[in-house]
């Protein structure tokens, strides 16, 4: 597979084995197993919650209704908050579905990939990404499980990107694939704010692994999951897709 | 028609009063039992809330719960709050507060000593009680609202001093919608001539 040549020679196997592994995550999928709430529930307000899968399938279409009922609240032109230097998080906190040791490494070999409806899909080393405009923003990280962390990033911003690979801006949505096997999409209107971006940097230095070297993404509209590390590909497409987090059931929207 | 008829025919609590009170019932519960199992994702407080006690088995679930029953809560909520606005029973029912009665109702309850001859006319700690679980319900949707959404709605997640502390607030706003739901369902229970009159009117 393309995303394999891009890992270090020492992560290509190590690193397969491991992601496969926690990519098998105990059926998360079957939370609803976990019924004794819902007992309760009944209980007190003596109304009959329907069966498992039924409340499974109620719940996924009201959060496609939360999607668009966020795309409805979404304000291109609200900016996130920004921050002052003193205000940034020390320690910043490490976050994955894998520790910090086993964070991917990318090899000499790696190159962003770009695919989809774009003019060119010529692969971009980290070099050419860092002679392109930078912006820097000292943002606040909001992770869906509530904690909070102010980083410092500098990269391109996903928007002058995308308009120098010649995307097609009217397509919907923008895929993320990673070379930790994470994936994401975000739609085109959040892709296309001015705080996405592309970076390179945290905290003035090249990217550290654990924080998603050599280019992660950085949204501070959407809620921490969507600020993919990693990212070997980005694909501009129609074509809606769950990410890793999405399938087992995170909202796809997921907007601040 | 006599008098006595008139007094029999008298609702204690109109139809939609009594639905909405279900309903928000349901939602409120569901909104709590799902909210502390995405509290356990990052506590902010040195306790975690057992699992057996929580609703959506884990976190993408429980927010899953979160994310559609306060659609319910909200919708339900304007809806009784706009009724007892425009009819007029908010303000009938629930003032004037003195804080005289309050304290003379209260130490009246400890003592066992407080009467429930009529169940439409509210006593100074039950006015207080139902003003301030009213008052926590707002303020736990704002709450709410201002962590759902603290780049749209930036100004109320300020209002709170930030994403941080608009957790803390939807949190102490849940703490007393708790402890309001034990009181008043253990009242219920010890009078339960008003359970009645809230399924069936009188």
């Amino acid at each position: 597979m393309q995303w394999r040549k891009l890992l270090s020679p020492s992560d290509r196997d190590g690193f397969v084995k491991d992601a496969a592994k926690s990519l098998d995550l105990p059926s998360r999928r079957l939370f609803l197993k976990r019924a004794a709430g819902i007992g309760t529930i009944a209980a007190i307000t003596g109304v009959a919650i329907v069966d498992g899968p039924s409340a499974e399938k109620a719940l996924a279409s009201m959060s496609k209704f939360n999607d668009r009922a966020q795309a409805w609240l979404f304000d291109p032109t609200r900016m996130a908050k920004t921050y002052s230097q003193a205000e940034i998080t020390r320690p910043y906190p490490f976050n994955a579905f894998y520790e910090a040791k086993d964070a991917p490494e990318a090899g000499e070999t790696y190159e962003l990939l770009v695919g989809g409806l774009v003019q060119n899909k010529k692969a971009w080393k980290v070099e050419a990404l860092q002679a392109l405009p930078q912006a820097t923003q000292i943002t606040q990280h909001v992770c869906i499980e509530g904690w909070s962390a102010i980083g410092k990033w500098r990269g391109v911003r996903l928007r002058d990107f995308l308009v120098r690979v010649g995307a097609d801006l009217r397509a919907k949505y923008v895929t993320f694939n990673c070379l930790d096997r994470y994936s994401t999409q975000i739609d085109m209107p959040s892709a296309l704010h001015p705080q996405t971006v592309l970076a390179l940097s945290f905290l003035d230095e090249a990217l550290p692994k654990m924080y998603g070297a050599p280019v992660r993404l950085r949204v501070p509209t959407k809620l921490g999951f969507k600020s993919a590390k990693h990212v070997y590909e980005i694909v501009v497409s129609n074509d809606y897709v769950e990410g890793f987090w999405e399938r087992q059931g995170y909202n796809w929207f997921a907007g601040l | 028609m006599t008098v006595a008829n008139i007094a029999a025919s008298k609702s204690v609590h109109p139809a939609i009063v009594r639905l909405t009170h279900w309903l928000n019932a349901m939602a409120v519960a569901i909104m709590i039992l799902s909210g502390w199992q995405i509290y356990n994702a990052s506590p902010i407080l040195p306790f975690s809330f057992p699992s057996w006690m929580t609703l959506g088995g884990w976190l993408g679930g429980a927010i899953q719960w979160h994310f559609a029953a306060m659609w319910l809560l909200m919708a339900n909520g304007l809806i009784y709050l706009a009724y007892g606005i425009a009819s007029g029973r908010l303000r009938h029912r629930f003032l004037p507060i003195s804080p005289r009665e309050i304290v003379g109702d209260l130490a009246a309850a400890l003592k066992g000593k407080l009467a429930h001859d009529d169940i439409a006319h509210y006593n100074g700690v039950q006015k207080l009680f139902y003003v301030g679980v009213i008052a926590a319900l707002i303020l736990v949707v704002f709450s709410g609202l201002a962590i759902w959404k603290p780049v749209q709605v930036w100004w109320l997640t300020a209002a709170f001093g930030g994403f941080q502390g608009a957790r803390l607030v939807h949190f102490l706003a849940m703490s007393v919608i708790a402890g309001f739901v034990l009181v008043h369902v253990v009242m219920a229970l010890l009078v339960p001539k008003t359970i009645r009159a809230m399924i069936f009117g009188r």
